[in-house]
């Protein structure tokens, strides 16, 4: 998957350089290569906006002095490969200008709306994890059976179905009709506010507070949202466990477990399951990952106030700020998993040395 | 079953022949016992099936939509479904469903058809050069590789349809910008393992450049696994192309793009289900054929059986 791959040409072997402080720099040096090649991505978006960012500040009556005075502050008189570096001095420093829309700096809006997105990602991956894994190695464990086809279609179902209408099924059925679960949004609007924010995460803060009411009311809100999430979560990781419990399952010192006389349960989560955990937890990472860039479209249907919709609100107003800001944070979120994903493997299985 | 030099065997058995004569007779023969592999396997056909249907349908959208995706009738808006002469019912201009999920369908075909040719000749062209050239130009190349497969696709897509303005042009090329890393990856695993083979050595002996080297000797094997991986992936092509046309940022309005449609229809799910679920349905059963049929050709091509990345 991601990135720390050229182990080919480790050559220089000084009697210091242990694999473990080899392995540090090299994943260091990939998470700096890697921002650095987003940042220049999301650059180049922002100079090839058809958006003139000085029209934006200045507006349209603008004298020529006021138009060059701004477009002089902006650094946009410099040469780009300078205002390169100027864009990654700022957005090192965490600032990545202010909306156009809330008028607020960028790098605020998003601190206050990244737990939402964190919330519902966790609780799906959560749903996920505990209903793919034991799917996938029950369809390993009785590979061809019906069983087997069954998590086999579940699976391609929900490779297949686009999110946001399987949201806006789900809110038909259980909220239009059924009205088991909340609609939009994370609480009903007469618990809003109402216990303080510690974490950004309502179920969290209703906790630590002992609000049980709102407790109940958020879930009522999250649970369709993270079970639609947890359902392409699931999809993914059923199928995976299930291809490395296979490998598993075929190797000789399951015939041996076997032959000695061990239950098959043993067999099964005793000896084969644990051999798949570090592979597992590497996969569950990454679908943690496109969970929180799945949930763009899921919070887009359920009004859901996280990144995902920020970024797409921000959008479709031309809010550029706002755009680069979410991009590169979601960014650097993907990038962090797939490196700690990629760095687990490495520490934790001695075959991938 | 030896003997090959009478006309008398049928076509069957000299497709199964063991003793292929000629080139073209065992490229044919190995075709064709791809293909019963791939018969026997159920849902692979269904898929199959489903995609035939897709490329029928938007064929003769013109003979088989019962009225013009694009006519309004104001007075019958959200008919529901089983409306006389609406089987599928109307929106909220009071266009006909069924005839725009049918003209959707060449939409669909457009975008996947692109992405499809773009994005693995992309992929390919940069695999084989790095995996060919090596050194500095495929560590480049790689990590610039790496950045892209390292940030969220949707995401990215997004960003880049912000760039260069909503429409179903530069939909494909941001969904195709996002899609060429895992192609590129692949062809260049495949290159690295033909490149020190030793039919290489020997072409080269004889005098073969670069260029007719990867085009003539590489390429040709790479493009097995790439078809799966396109196929793979085309679900997914289908679904982010719908994802920014209910955005907004895909097909514009009057255009019965499906996830445009859906997000029409948004506004009325709670009384008017069928306008949103309509389409719905429709990118579900195409990238659903998409997937199947993905499912089976990994089977048949690529036995390695490797999980997606």
């Amino acid at each position: 998957m991601a990135s720390v791959e050229n182990n080919g040409n480790g050559r220089r072997r000084s009697p210091l350089s242990s694999p473990a402080v080899v392995l540090t720099f090299k994943t260091l040096g990939s998470i700096i290569i890697t921002m650095l090649g987003l940042a220049f991505i999301t650059f180049v978006i922002g100079r090839v906006m058809p958006i003139d960012p000085v029209l934006s500040i200045v507006g349209e009556q603008a004298s020529k002095s006021t138009y060059d005075d701004a477009y002089a502050a902006l650094g946009l008189d410099k040469p780009i490969i300078v205002q390169f570096f100027y864009y990654i001095w700022d957005v090192l420093h965490g600032d990545f200008g202010t909306s156009l829309l809330t008028a607020r700096p960028v790098v605020d809006d998003l601190i206050r709306r990244f737990p939402a997105t964190l919330e519902l990602a966790t609780l799906g991956t959560i749903m996920g994890v505990t209903l793919g894994v034991p799917l996938g190695v029950l369809a390993a464990v009785n590979k061809g059976s019906w069983f087997d086809q069954i998590a086999r279609v579940v699976a391609l179902i929900g490779y297949s179905m686009p999110i946001f209408w399987l949201g806006l099924m789900g809110l038909l059925v259980f909220y239009g009709i059924l009205g088991w679960v909340g609609g939009p949004g994370r609480v009903d609007i007469f618990y809003a506010d109402i216990v303080p924010s510690v974490t950004g995460m309502i179920l969290l803060d209703s906790i630590l507070d002992g609000n049980w009411d709102v407790f109940w009311n958020a879930m009522s809100h999250i649970i369709l949202p993270a079970t639609i999430l947890g359902y392409y979560s699931l999809a993914y990781i059923s199928r995976m466990t299930r291809s490395f419990m296979l490998e598993q399952m075929s190797a000789e010192y399951i015939t041996t477990a076997r032959v000695k006389g061990l239950p098959e349960r043993t067999v099964i989560w005793g000896h084969a399951f644990k051999n798949i955990l570090v592979q597992l937890i590497t996969v569950i990472a990454l679908s943690y990952a496109n969970l929180l860039e799945g949930s763009v479209l899921t919070e887009i249907i359920f009004s859901w106030p996280g990144i995902g919709s920020y970024i797409t609100t921000a959008l479709l107003s031309a809010d550029m700020n706002a755009v680069l800001g979410g991009t590169i944070v979601v960014g650097l979120v993907f990038v962090l998993l797939n490196i700690f994903s990629d760095l687990l493997y490495r520490v934790f299985d001695p075959r991938a040395k | 079953m030896m003997e090959t030099d009478m006309p008398k065997q049928t076509l069957r058995e000299w497709l199964l022949t063991d003793t292929p004569t000629s080139r073209r007779h065992a490229r044919y023969a190995a075709a064709y016992s791809g293909w019963l592999t791939l018969r026997a396997n159920t849902m692979a056909m269904v898929g199959l099936g489903i995609l035939l249907l897709l490329l029928i349908i938007a064929a003769l959208a013109d003979l088989l939509s019962p009225m013009d995706p694009f006519v309004q009738n104001l007075g019958g808006r959200l008919q529901p479904i089983g409306t006389d002469g609406h089987i599928l019912g109307t929106d909220s201009l009071g266009r006909d469903l069924l005839s725009r999920v049918i003209y959707g369908s060449r939409i669909t075909l457009y975008i996947v058809a692109l992405v499809a040719l773009i994005a693995p000749i992309v992929g390919l062209l940069v695999g084989t050069v790095a995996g060919y050239t090596g050194g500095i130009v495929d560590a480049v190349l790689m990590r610039i590789t790496d950045i892209f497969l390292a940030f969220p696709r949707l995401v990215l897509a997004l960003a880049f349809v912000a760039a260069l303005g909503a429409g179903i042009e530069n939909a494909v090329l941001a969904i195709s910008l996002t899609a060429w890393p895992p192609y590129a990856r692949i062809a260049r695993a495949e290159t690295l393992t033909i490149r020190n083979s030793d039919y290489i050595a020997a072409i080269k002996l004889q005098g073969a450049g670069a260029l007719r080297i990867i085009t003539k000797h590489i390429w040709p094997l790479c493009i097995s696994s790439l078809i799966v991986r396109v196929t793979l992936d085309m679900a997914g092509v289908i679904l982010a192309a719908a994802g920014l046309g209910f955005l907004g940022l895909g097909a514009q309005p009057p255009s019965p793009e499906w996830g445009a449609m859906i997000s029409e229809g948004r506004k009325f799910i709670l009384d008017h289900w069928w306008v949103a679920t309509v389409p719905g349905l429709a990118i579900f059963t195409v990238s659903l054929g998409f997937n199947l049929l993905g499912d089976g050709l990994r089977d048949v091509l690529d036995p390695k059986e490797g999980g997606h990345s």
